[in-house]
């Protein structure tokens, strides 16, 4: 028997290609003659526009199309709203191209269509736009103020949404609450910053009166539906492509921005292909940010430290719009308790909207600031009771005979219920601490102190709800000459290693080598059921839908080579490409079974001579293929899960403070993590690291910096700054594996796991490290040199 | 992110290059590319003509003549990283070259045009100030040499005139028996100092300083020797009191306002912090060499 693939660590397949630069991305595509897009953004935060001239860019050489809002006909209009929801009034989005108003720096208002980018971007400078400013407020807490600048007139106080979730009784709890602890925390904005930015070409073929759309995606088969829709198309007649895409994190996940429209209209209406390459600064001027929250948040406890009720009340930015909804907002809320019992919970939001680049989810989707807020608030607990802060997360975490723990009355991102199915909280915690010898830190701290130096502990828990809904698919086919297995998914890459894991799943099942196993996803001509690649899914959702779809084709192949081979179904075993009578050397290879079942009338090989009409083999009292029957191996089935399944982890570390210059080094870091079964380790570690690295940036470094006009001050990789490979520790990640009992590879998602959990680390440790010196408290991220440098000098 | 409508030329002579300046004020040298490249993508330079230095013979290399190391002008950041003869004429380059991006950008970057750049937080012509070193700049009527002091006017702008060429960069080698060093402080490994200092120690036979020069950058709109830091640290003995001392003269040098990485209170803790551990670095290297 050859070994198991699923659970071992077999190198990505993806790599190679990708590291010798042979990956084709958007902007690789061979296109015939194509033209450039380029935008004229606002320059203003609000503003009127009281008039556009493209009259020079017009008569520029080389262009060959300038729009406005007035020429775009069926797409000036406002873009859908994606995920609605009853806490919201009149739901805001943007427009292609802006018209009338401007809503923050960035916003597109023109687009130019030219020979090449050069031209373009120089054409883009000879538009003249007047624009009548209007004041701005940034600050959320400043713009639900009375008398703050409004966003849009339409919406008083800026409120975008508000909504109210309560689960078990806290006013009934709240009484018998011993002891309170009351915080505030913020988080503030930053960005996916992937490494290829967004991009967009089409072709119209005016012949078949199809339209291609190559679209560095999350989502191409929900791009397909928008597109086809928004254009009155037959969805037949739009295909899109995801090709490689060079990094997602949630911000190529939405639709539309504008030129996800406005660039296959272009092609479609100047019978070109059309592309737009997004560049770094637009980048962070045009595509969706996150993270902007401050919550005030309360623990109602026993003396014991046992939290009976928690209360917390929070205002989450959402930028100039809300196309994806109060998602964010709510992953926040709903994951707020955190890994603890609380079982008593009123949360409050309040959306707002702010003249900045809209908001939707990255990487974590709210769940980073929750897990501060909770984070911090219990480490503020376990000092005003005087415990240690594992004690006081000990006696509250969820125990592992009280899975599965719901929380009434919170409704998760997917519209269900939030139940934590399974995990073992407690002995997560007990690895970390014996992993850094925690309870010898004490000592260890206090000695370094003697001699100057100031250590500090950090600690965050954390828990994260993925592979939501509503459902994925697989497809499976057997390809008759080759032996090979085709694989189709109708969601997408951004360099996960899909290939790898899912190849893994299908190996195991059909007896293959994992490279035998071929996927084929992001394309909506290979596959078009399905939803898209978010919120930790494709292991769980289209990983399960996928295994099923192999356990109906080993089904099928077993049946037929039993058939072939004259044995009975219980003989045959698969492996190294073939079923074989076990016990026996007798075979039959996987390309000649799929050849076998598929009658034919052609003899265009030796396999296929035994599955024409006058082969011994064949059946001769009847159709070739019985009713109901279909031909070769090929199976397609999906998968819905009936809800979140639970991810959590636990991250610990050792820091140090210099006070003089007020900089931090990381001295050990360590995550115990629990994504259930895990299909390849090396890519599990790997996801962690990746979001480590990410949390490590959200913690100390990245900020999206606006003054208050609202102008964007670090817009650019100079300033705006990503830890580089220097900057982050090196991580110890130790697994604990907690099969979900929800689907039936027992897995849970990974992918936005690592950067939860590192603010709260962090934060915790400077904390602690600086105790000493009274510099009190640290609740807002990123944490920089200067806000260390002014807590040491207020105390 | 694409550059604007440029002319190209490749002159082979210093005199050809010098020429294309001075016909067309619009003209800008391109060396190593690594700062002006960028800006000219952002369209933060549109230089009408770019006078790409790079294909004339004799402008490269690194020799030590004079009680100087001349830099030409083609010299790239890591060829003077890696010369052995110009680290122990004066070991300061080095350690100050580390802090300067990162190897790929120095395989590229030349000397010179970070001198030319002038950065007010780059290290090398901090490094330029700090030992009292010159370039020379060639015009068309003639050359002439510029000491750093004159040459560094603000935050990327120097006395250079348009048309004339840097040719190269003098640095003083360390004097003897003195001691050097060099530190910063950055957010990010390889990023531009939040504040730097360099400082160079003599001790006399007594144990007390007989020559100290410190110089910081970073902090304000040049890089700039910090007289009074030395003054108070001429003659003493160097303790921690004086140290401590010195580096409380050093804040008044901040000039910079608040900005996205470092608030001028910041900053000033930084530089106090820096002269105290860099001097005391220069001191301790000085009484080495003893
Ligand atoms: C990611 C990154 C990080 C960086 N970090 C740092 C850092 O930490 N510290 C630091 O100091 N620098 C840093 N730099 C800048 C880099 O060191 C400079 O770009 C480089 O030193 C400039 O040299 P160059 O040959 O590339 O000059 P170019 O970019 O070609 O030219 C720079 C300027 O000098 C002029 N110029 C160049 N040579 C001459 C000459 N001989 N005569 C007259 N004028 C001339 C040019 O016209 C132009 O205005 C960084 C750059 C990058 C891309």
């Amino acid at each position: 028997m050859s070994t198991r693939a699923f659970g071992s660590r077999i190198k990505r397949t993806v790599d190679p290609a990708l590291l010798r630069g042979e990956g084709a991305f958007v902007d690789d595509i061979p296109l015939a003659n194509p033209l450039h897009a380029a935008f004229v953004r606002s320059p203003y935060a609000r503003a009127k526009i009281a008039s556009i001239d493209v009259s020079a860019a017009r008569a520029h050489p080389g262009v060959v199309a300038v729009y406005t809002g007035e020429d775009i006909g069926v797409l000036d209009r406002e873009m859908p709203l994606l995920i609605p929801h009853p806490s919201m009034t009149d739901a805001r989005t943007q427009r292609p191209l802006a018209k009338d108003d401007v809503y923050y720096v960035g916003q597109t208002v023109v687009m130019v269509v030219a020979v090449d980018r050069y031209t373009a971007e120089d054409a883009v400078a000879l538009v003249e736009v007047d624009y009548d400013p209007l004041p701005v407020e940034v600050d959320i807490e400043a713009a639900v103020k009375p008398g703050a600048p409004l966003v849009h007139a339409t919406h008083p106080g800026n409120v975008a949404a508000y909504f109210v979730q309560v689960s078990g009784k806290p006013d009934e709890t709240i009484p018998q609450a011993e002891h309170v602890t009351k915080i505030k925390v913020k988080v503030e904005r930053s960005t996916a910053a992937p490494m290829e930015c967004r991009a967009v070409a089409a072709q119209f073929d005016a012949v078949t009166g199809e339209l291609t759309v190559w679209d560095g995606t999350q989502a191409p088969i929900s791009v397909r539906g928008g597109l086809a829709s928004i254009f009155g198309l037959d969805e037949d007649k739009v295909r899109v492509i995801a090709p490689n895409v060079g990094g997602g994190f949630g911000q190529k996940v939405l639709l539309f921005y504008p030129d996800e429209l406005l660039v296959p209209m272009a092609a479609m209406q100047l019978g070109r292909p059309v592309k737009y390459i997004e560049d770094r600064r637009e980048n962070f001027i045009g595509s969706s940010q996150e993270r902007t929250q401050v919550h005030e948040i309360e623990l109602y406890a026993k003396k014991t430290g046992e939290v009976i009720a928690l209360r917390d009340s929070f205002l989450h930015d959402t930028g100039a719009f809300i196309p994806y909804g109060i998602a964010v907002a709510q992953v926040a809320s709903t994951s707020i308790a955190g890994p603890y019992r609380i079982p008593n919970i009123w949360v409050e939001f309040t959306a707002v909207y702010t003249p900045t680049v809209p908001v939707t989810p990255y990487r974590g989707c709210g769940r980073p600031q929750s897990c501060f807020a909770i984070e911090r608030a219990m480490d503020q607990l376990a000092e005003e009771l005087g415990l240690d802060r594992l004690e006081v997360r000990r006696r509250n975490l969820i125990r592992d005979d009280q899975f599965p723990w719901t929380r009434e009355g919170l409704l998760f991102a997917d519209g269900l219920r939030v139940s934590l199915d399974s995990g073992q909280y407690a002995k997560a915690l007990e690895m970390v601490s014996d992993r850094l010898d925690i309870p010898g830190f004490t000592a260890h701290q206090g000695k370094a102190l003697s001699e100057g130096r100031y250590l500090g502990l950090g600690l965050g828990f954390y828990v994260e709800g993925t592979g939501l809904g509503p459902y994925e698919g697989g497809h499976i086919k057997v390809h008759p000459i080759t032996g090979k297995v085709y694989v189709n998914t109708g969601l997408t890459a951004q360099g996960q290693g899909h290939e790898t894991v899912f190849g893994q799943i299908v190996a195991d099942q059909l007896g293959v080598a994992v490279e035998d196993v071929i996927l084929v996803e992001g394309d909506t001509r290979a596959f078009d059921w399905g939803v898209a690649t978010f919120a930790s899914r494709a292991a769980v959702v289209s990983g399960n839908a996928i295994y099923k779809t192999a356990l109906i084709v080993r089904k099928q192949i077993i049946h037929a080579a039993a058939n072939m081979l004259e044995a009975s179904e219980d003989d045959i075993e698969l492996r190294d490409g073939a079923a074989w009578i076990r016990g026996t050397d007798r075979h039959a290879p996987l390309a000649a079974i799929a050849t076998a079942t598929n009658p034919l009338r052609y003899a265009f090989n030796d396999a296929a001579k035994a599955a024409t009409q006058f082969a011994p083999a064949s059946r001769h009292d009847g159709p070739p293929l019985d009713e109901g029957q279909h031909p070769g191996l090929e199976a397609t089935d999906y998968y819905s899960p009936a809800c979140a399944t639970w991810a959590y982890g636990v991250h610990a570390a050792i820091l140090e403070v210099d006070p003089d210059l007020c900089s931090v080094k990381i001295h050990k870091y360590v995550c115990i993590h629990d994504c259930g079964n895990m299909i390849n380790p090396t890519i599990v570690e790997g996801q962690v690291m990746g979001g480590i690295a990410q949390g490590i940036g959200g913690a100390m470094y990245e900020r999206i910096e606006y003054d208050p006009e609202g102008n964007p001050l670090n817009a650019n990789f100079v300033d705006f700054l990503i830890p580089y490979a220097t900057e982050v520790p090196n991580v110890e990640v130790l697994h604990l594996e907690t099969p979900s009992p929800l689907n039936p590879l027992g897995v849970k998602g990974v992918g936005e796991a690592g950067c939860i959990a590192v603010g709260a680390v962090i934060a915790s440790g400077i904390e602690d490290a600086l105790a000493p010196l009274g510099a009190g408290k640290f609740r807002q991220t990123p944490i920089t040199p200067s806000m260390i440098h002014a807590a040491l000098v207020a105390h | 992110m694409k550059p604007a409508l440029f002319e190209y030329s490749a002159p082979q002579t210093v005199a050809e290059a010098i020429a294309l300046l001075a016909a067309d004020p619009g003209a800008m040298v391109l060396a190593g590319g690594q700062s002006l490249v960028p800006a000219m993508n952002l369209r933060l330079a549109s230089p009408s003509r770019l006078v790409d230095i790079q294909h004339i013979p004799g402008l490269s290399g690194i020799s030590v003549a004079g009680g100087e190391i001349i830099v030409r002008a083609l010299t790239t950041h890591r060829e003077l990283e890696l010369s052995g003869e110009a680290h122990r004429a004066n070991p300061v380059i080095r350690e100050a070259m580390a802090h300067v991006a990162h190897i790929p950008i120095r395989n590229r970057g030349t000397v010179v045009g970070s001198l030319c750049h002038a950065d007010a937080a780059a290290e090398m012509p901090m490094v330029l100030v700090l030992t009292g070193g010159s370039v020379v700049a060639e015009g068309p009527q003639g050359t002439r040499t510029i000491g750093a002091e004159d040459f560094f006017q603000f935050h990327m702008t120097t006395s250079r005139e348009s048309h004339e060429l840097v040719v190269e960069a003098r640095f003083p080698v360390l004097p003897a028996g003195a001691g050097a060093a060099f530190d910063e402080f950055t957010r990010r490994h390889g990023d531009y100092a939040i504040a730097a200092v360099g400082a160079i120690v003599r001790l006399g036979r007594d144990g007390a300083a007989d020559k100290v020069a410190v110089a910081t950058c970073g902090v304000g709109s040049r890089p700039m020797r910090l007289p009074a830091v030395e003054a108070r640290l001429i003659g003493t003995r160097l303790a921690a009191e004086d140290l401590a001392a010195a580096g409380e003269i050093a804040k008044d040098a901040v000039t910079a306002p608040d900005d996205i990485n470092a608030t001028t209170s910041y900053r000033q803790r930084v530089v106090a912090t820096l002269v105290r551990r860099v001097v005391e670095k220069a001191a301790h290297r000085a009484g080495q060499g003893r």
